[in-house]
C-alpha cells in the first residue's frame, strides 16, 4: 500500500495515495480505513474517504504529528481484517420519468435514444460510492457510462426535490434534501437517505455500492408512505 | 429538570445554538458546524460553571433581545456587542445573574463580531447526531435547525452560582489588523511559486459576503498550475481554497466536508477564534509556521482549559 502522509493544518493529516480516480485506489484507501478501525489509534477522532485521499482528523494534545505519522506507517503493514471489509449492493428503487424525471426526455433526445433506453443504461448497474460530501448523505458515484453523459443546465434550479436522481456531466447521483442543482433530473427514489434521529443515520457510505432499479409511480407512493418502514434490500458483493 | 430559560423578543441577525461541533459524520458529507469562536464559547462555559463543551448563543454583529423566564448564571464573552441587563451595559468575561422577567439586549458592536452566551446548566435542546450545534444549511440540530426567531422559547436546567470573572491575561484583543499563521499546503504544487510568495507578503481584507460558511477574501490574484480545480478532497476548518479568480476563500464552522479547490494553506488551530471575530473590512496578513509550533500552541491552549476547568469548579 503506497501513499504520502502530509500535515493538513494542526488537527488534520492527509494520505494521498496517487491522482487518478479508480476502483483500485479506492479500494487500498477502503482497506486502509478497515485498519484504522482495527487499530484505534489514540487521538484520533474521525476520517473523511475521498477519491484519491483520506483525510484523518486527530487531537494534538493526545498525540502529535510526527508520532501520528509513524503510527499509520506501521497502521499500513498491518494484515487488516477482510470481515469489515464486507462491500454491499444497495438497491434503490426509483421512479423514472414523467414529473418525478422531468429531464428524462432531454437526455433521451441529447443522444438520439428512446426512454426506456436511457432507464435500461442508467438502472441495474453497480455504481461505486467512491465519497461523500457536499451535503449531508450525497453519494459521489462512479461508473456513469460515457453515453449518458449530458451536460449541466446553462441556470441551475433554484431546487430539486429530495431523492432527485440525476446526471451532470459525466457524474451521476441522487441528491437527499432539496437543494439548487445543474443536473439532469431523470428520475426520483421514494427511499429517505438520511435520518439523523435513527440508529442508523445513513442509508449507505464510501466503499459500498448503488444499484438503481427501475419501479412504477404507483410501487413509488406505496414506499413514500412506507416511510422508514420500507428496508432497502442489499446484496453482498463478492 | 428541563425548565424555561428564555424567550426571544427579538433574535438579532443571526443568533444559533451552538456546541464545540459535530464529530463523526464528516464522512457522511455532515459539516461540524460548531461556535465560530471556540474559545469565547468555552470561556462563557467556564464562568457559569459548565462542562466546556455545553452550548451557547452565538450573536452575530446585531445581538438578540431575550427575556429570562427563570434565575440564572449567564456570562457573556467574545465580540463586544455592547450587552445590556434593563437597559444597563453589563460587563463581558464574567458571569451575573440574569432573574427572571430581565430583558438581555445588545447595542453597536464595539470590538469583534460574534458574542457567546453561556446558560448555566447549558440549553436543552435534542442531541442530533451527538451535538446541539445548528447546523443552518442542513436544517439539522439547536433550535429547530435554524437561527431563532422572535417567539422563540428556549429550555435549559438552568441554577444560580457565585458570580466569577475571567483574569485580563486570557481576554482577547480584536483588532482591525491581523496576523493569521497558516501551515502551508496541501495543494502547493497548484500554485505558482511567486503566489506562494504573495499569499505570504501581502494583506488581504475581508469581504461582506463572510458568513459561517467561509470568509471571503480580496487582496492581489494568486495564479495556478494548470487551474484552480482538483480531485476532491476533504477541507479542515480554516482550509484556505483560492478558486479561478485567485481570491481566497477560507472555510469556516459550517463549511461543506468536501472540496474540489486547490488550497494554498491552513489556518492554526489558535487562531481561528481571532479570525472569527474579525469583521468584514478587515485586514489580513499570513505568517507560515511549522506544525511543531502549531501544535506547542494548541497543547498550551488546552492546558490552560483544563487547569481552569478546575479551578472554576
Amino acid at each position: 500500500m503506497e501513499f504520502k502522509i502530509s500535515p493538513l493544518g494542526d488537527v488534520a493529516v492527509v494520505l494521498s495515495f496517487g491522482n487518478e480516480i479508480n476502483e483500485r485506489t479506492n479500494r487500498q484507501i477502503q482497506l486502509f480505513v478497515s485498519k484504522l478501525e482495527i487499530e484505534k489509534i489514540r487521538g484520533i477522532i474521525e476520517w473523511v474517504p475521498a477519491y484519491t485521499s483520506l483525510t484523518i482528523y486527530y487531537q494534538p494534545e493526545m498525540i502529535a504529528y510526527e508520532s501520528l505519522k509513524a503510527e499509520l506507517e506501521k497502521v499500513s503493514l498491518s494484515p487488516g481484517e477482510s470481515k469489515s471489509d464486507r462491500k454491499f449492493v444497495y438497491e434503490i428503487p426509483v421512479c423514472y420519468g414523467g414529473e418525478w424525471g422531468v429531464d428524462l426526455a432531454y437526455v433521451a433526445d441529447y443522444h438520439g435514444m428512446e426512454k426506456q433506453e436511457v432507464i435500461d443504461i442508467h438502472a441495474n448497474r453497480e455504481y461505486l460510492i467512491y465519497m461523500m460530501g457536499f451535503m449531508p448523505g450525497f453519494p459521489y458515484l462512479g461508473g456513469l457510462p460515457e453515453k449518458l453523459a449530458v451536460p449541466r443546465l446553462e441556470k441551475p434550479r433554484q431546487s430539486v426535490v429530495p431523492g432527485a436522481v440525476g446526471i451532470g456531466g459525466n457524474q451521476t447521483g441522487i441528491y437527499p434534501a432539496d437543494v439548487p442543482s445543474g443536473w439532469r433530473i431523470i428520475g426520483t427514489t421514494p427511499v429517505t437517505l438520511f435520518s439523523p434521529e435513527k440508529e442508523e443515520p445513513f442509508l449507505f457510505g464510501s466503499g459500498q455500492y448503488i444499484k438503481f432499479v427501475p419501479i412504477s409511480e404507483e410501487q413509488f407512493l406505496t414506499i413514500k408512505q412506507m416511510g422508514d418502514t420500507y428496508e432497502v434490500k442489499r446484496i453482498e458483493k463478492r | 429538570m428541563t425548565e424555561f430559560l428564555f424567550k426571544v423578543l427579538k433574535p438579532g441577525l443571526q443568533t444559533t445554538i451552538q456546541d464545540l461541533g459535530r464529530t463523526g459524520y464528516q464522512q457522511y458529507g455532515i459539516s461540524p458546524s460548531g461556535a465560530m469562536d471556540p474559545y469565547s464559547l468555552q470561556m462563557a462555559n467556564l464562568l457559569v460553571g459548565n462542562p466546556l463543551h455545553e452550548a451557547g448563543l452565538e450573536a452575530t454583529m446585531l445581538g438578540p433581545s431575550l427575556e429570562a423566564m427563570t434565575d440564572v448564571s449567564v456570562a457573556i464573552c467574545g465580540g463586544n456587542l455592547q450587552p445590556m441587563v434593563n437597559k444597563k451595559k453589563v460587563s463581558m468575561w464574567k458571569s451575573f445573574v440574569f432573574k427572571k422577567g430581565d430583558i438581555l439586549s445588545f447595542g453597536k458592536v464595539e470590538s469583534g463580531t460574534r458574542a457567546y452566551i453561556g446558560f448555566a446548566g447549558g440549553i436543552d435542546v435534542p442531541l442530533v447526531l451527538g451535538s446541539k450545534s445548528t447546523f443552518i444549511n442542513g436544517a439539522m440540530g439547536g433550535f429547530n435547525g435554524r437561527a431563532l426567531e422572535a417567539g422563540d422559547i428556549v429550555h435549559g436546567r438552568p441554577f444560580v452560582r457565585k458570580n466569577r470573572f475571567l483574569h485580563k491575561e486570557f481576554i482577547p484583543e480584536y483588532n482591525a489588523q491581523l496576523v493569521i499563521r497558516v501551515i502551508l499546503g496541501p495543494h502547493l504544487e497548484k500554485f505558482h511559486p511567486d503566489a506562494i510568495k504573495r499569499f505570504l507578503s501581502n494583506e488581504y481584507t475581508i469581504s461582506p459576503q463572510s458568513n459561517r460558511m467561509g470568509f471571503r477574501l480580496e487582496g492581489p490574484e494568486l495564479g495556478h498550475i494548470g487551474g484552480a480545480d482538483i480531485i476532491s478532497d476533504a477541507i479542515p476548518a480554516g482550509g484556505i481554497q483560492v478558486p479561478s479568480n485567485g481570491q481566497p476563500i477560507i472555510l469556516m464552522a459550517e463549511r461543506q466536508t468536501t472540496g474540489g479547490y486547490a488550497r494554498i494553506a491552513t489556518v492554526i488551530s489558535v487562531d481561528l477564534p481571532l479570525l472569527a471575530q474579525a469583521m468584514p473590512g478587515t485586514k489580513i496578513g499570513f505568517a507560515e509556521i511549522t506544525i511543531k509550533e502549531a501544535q506547542e500552541l494548541y497543547r498550551k491552549q488546552r492546558k490552560l482549559f483544563n487547569v481552569l476547568s478546575i479551578v472554576s469548579r
